[in-house]
């Protein structure tokens, strides 16, 4: 029979292999899903997954919507490796969108060129502000932050359509949910002309070499991760765990934040009542799928950007639905984390050599 | 002054109610076993679709019942192997169940948008629906709100009152001890974690069927994780699952009523009533944490692998 054998330590091998065997499997279950929904799956998956990489425009496009991921993945992840569950990055996305793109709306007749930074700051403690919430509760009150910032991003949302429906609603809007156009002045500058390339792309870049340094070279990198391998041993060792749920959720916070003000001031021009497909929670996939690593979650926030790209294809060319997109997230993420068991365990067929009956503790 | 518009609100406040206290009377047996499952609203998405789809096709609204109940544990069995049999991490595999859920629900969804259903029928139960006041209240309702009464109750007899659930808590707080008897620690975690899932299906249909008779993308707007909220505030005992689950059921129609007795507030702030009412109760309950250690399962979320 089936079993499962301790590899002892674990395997770097499938560190890297996992990821890829959880993409062909996902491939093959999308195949599948696809062939249900009565299209051909070799057309259908060629329009998701190659098509928007054909196009003239297509790695511009790739990165601009690749961007608000790596940015939010990245601060995720290094709190996910203290296991520090914010899950409430959409929230924080939204508020820094607001924060900073109320500023932007407030000077959007004036003539500084300080208002681009002072939107990207504003947008940055805005995402902070949001995750400081949690981060109180759960230093002050012991409360969970996986419930608590889930709960503010409903809170946000709603804020965001009190806004864009009341007070900073369009006047000459027609009535829709949203907020006049960002002029020029409130615009993040486009990086080559032409596309839709903008500054956000290139400080999400930065972001992630900032972010290994951080990981790799620093004592914060280091507590953070001893404190998600090994509790105790962080105990032992004197890292503070509260200052290290307030640094994962303030990074986490400002850089979804950050995002968040990058999108509403580049690619949609304004607030609207629609200002994110759900970057916020897609970027825990992103986190997951990159290994909880900077580099990977550049690759990750890659790959599950073209599974946006290729879902607009597959609605427009093949008359899938949107939802499609979110499905593949979701399985992905679904055996990616049942393949991860390949890092500690190898799989076995029969009965075990030894009869010794101990109880192994993976990652304990 | 009359007091007539008082039996309609304290309706509306049971069917607020009996969505949360099922998923949640789910969650608490997923719990006590040392699980812990934070896919219920991707559970709840499912089985609220299914449940319509199913009622829609057959028209019958138990066949719709069924099915949105067996939704939900087919998604609770996917997370067990994942959890259970291949190790996963507890906290991601519930997100995951979450993102898919939602997804796996809209795509199911797409062509219910929109469609109306007729809402469960309300039974009358005899001579008890007659009792002024609470009689129209609690007597007539329909099958999935007196589902959730003998649901809890049968579930708080069977942790505290059966030697299969006194098994179940024991694997919650020790599964290496309760391995080492020689109960099946895996088995038995499989079966709590279906039932969740069977509940919060059960949760998703009352949506879909009763509470608001349609089908609309994201409708359950929360509950799976308000829900898992209130498993923490009610420090892992039924009784007190049932006070939370109608607690909030009272804030969420208080918001739907603020309006009608004549104060201006913007609908929004009121619709974050019942998530700032979740993290406030949270807080309160959390902030002495004695009280969540002494009473939360002592292996909730932890690993377990037996070779051998």
């Amino acid at each position: 029979m089936l079993r499962l054998e301790p590899r002892g330590e674990f395997s770097r091998a499938w560190t890297y292999g996992s990821p890829l065997l959880a993409i062909v499997l996902t491939l093959i279950t999308t195949a599948l899903i696809f062939a249900i929904l009565g299209k051909d799956p070799g057309q259908a998956l060629y329009t998701f997954f190659i098509k928007p990489l054909t196009t003239s425009d297509s790695a511009s496009e790739l990165l601009v919507k690749a961007s608000p991921l790596i940015l939010i993945a990245t601060g995720l992840s290094l709190g996910f490796r203290a296991n520090v569950w914010n899950i409430g990055a959409e929230g924080q996305y939204t508020l820094g969108a607001l924060a900073g793109g109320g500023l932007g709306l407030w000077f959007n007749n004036s003539h500084s060129g300080l208002v681009i930074p002072a939107m990207i700051v504003a947008g940055v403690l805005g995402g902070m502000a949001w995750a400081a919430i949690p981060a109180w509760l759960r230093t002050r009150f012991n409360a969970n932050e996986i419930l608590t910032s889930l709960m503010l991003t409903y809170v946000a949302q709603l804020i965001l359509i009190y806004l864009v429906t009341g007070p900073w609603r369009d006047p000459q809007g027609y009535g829709f949910p949203q907020s006049e156009m960002f002029n020029d002045v409130a615009t993040i500058p486009i990086l080559i002309s032409g596309t839709r390339l903008h500054l956000g792309v290139l400080i999400a870049l930065l972001v992630v070499g900032l972010a290994w340094l951080l990981l790799g070279k620093s004592l914060v990198g280091f507590q953070l991760k001893v404190l998600g391998q090994a509790p105790r041993a962080a105990r032992y060792a004197g890292f503070s765990n509260n200052k290290l749920i307030w640094f994962s959720l303030l990074l986490g916070g400002g850089l979804a934040g950050a995002a968040g003000l990058f999108e509403v001031s580049g690619p949609v021009g304004q607030l609207t009542s629609q200002i994110s497909p759900g970057y916020g929670f897609t970027a825990i996939i992103v986190a997951f799928l990159g290994r909880l690593h900077p580099v990977g979650v550049l690759f990750a926030g890659l790959l599950l950007a073209l599974s946006y790209l290729g879902g607009e294809a597959a609605q427009i060319d093949l008359g899938l639905p949107g939802a499609v997109t979110g499905i593949f997230q979701g399985i992905l993420l679904f055996y990616l984390l049942g393949c991860d068991i390949l890092i500690h365990y190898r799989l076995r067929f029969g009965r075990p050599r030894t009869t010794l009956g101990t109880a192994a503790r993976p990652a304990a | 002054m009359s007091f007539v518009w008082i039996v309609p609100v304290l309706l509306s406040v049971v069917s607020a109610a009996t969505p949360l206290l099922l998923a949640a009377t789910g969650e608490l047996v997923t719990e006590k076993s040392g699980v812990l499952n934070l896919g219920i609203e991707g559970m709840m998405l499912v089985g609220a679709v299914i449940g319509f789809a199913v009622t829609m096709t057959t028209g019958s609204s138990i066949l719709g019942v069924a099915a949105a109940a067996l939704a939900g544990a087919a998604l609770a069995g996917a997370f067990a192997i994942l959890t259970q049999l291949l190790l996963a991490n507890q906290v991601a595999t519930g997100l995951a169940l979450a993102i898919l859920g939602t997804g796996l629900s809209a795509l199911i969804g797409k062509s219910y948008v929109g469609v109306a259903l007729t809402p469960l029928p309300k039974l009358s139960l005899p001579i008890l629906s007659g009792l002024p006041f609470i009689g129209p209240i609690l007597f007539h309702q329909d099958f999935l709100v007196y589902a959730s009464f003998a649901l809890l109750a049968g579930v708080s007899w069977f942790l505290y009152r059966t030697h299969a659930g006194l098994v179940l808590r024991a694997i919650g707080d020790s599964h290496e001890a309760a391995h080492a008897i020689g109960y099946r620690v895996v088995a038995i975690r499989f079966a709590a974690i279906l039932f969740g899932g069977l509940c919060s299906g059960l949760a998703g249909g009352y949506m879909s069927l009763s509470y608001t008779p349609m089908w609309a993308e994201n409708m359950t707007a929360g509950r799976g994780w308000i829900a898992l909220a209130l498993v923490v505030f009610a420090t892992w005992r039924p009784a007190r699952l049932l006070f939370g689950a109608y607690l909030f059921g009272g804030i969420t129609i208080l918001q739907l009523h603020v309006q009608g007795l004549g104060i201006a507030i913007p609908s929004q702030f009121l619709s974050m009533l019942p998530y700032l009412a979740t993290i406030l109760v949270l807080v309160l309950i959390s902030r002495d944490s004695a009280k969540i250690r002494l009473n939360a399962p002592a292996c909730l979320g932890k690993r377990f692998h037996a070779t051998g």
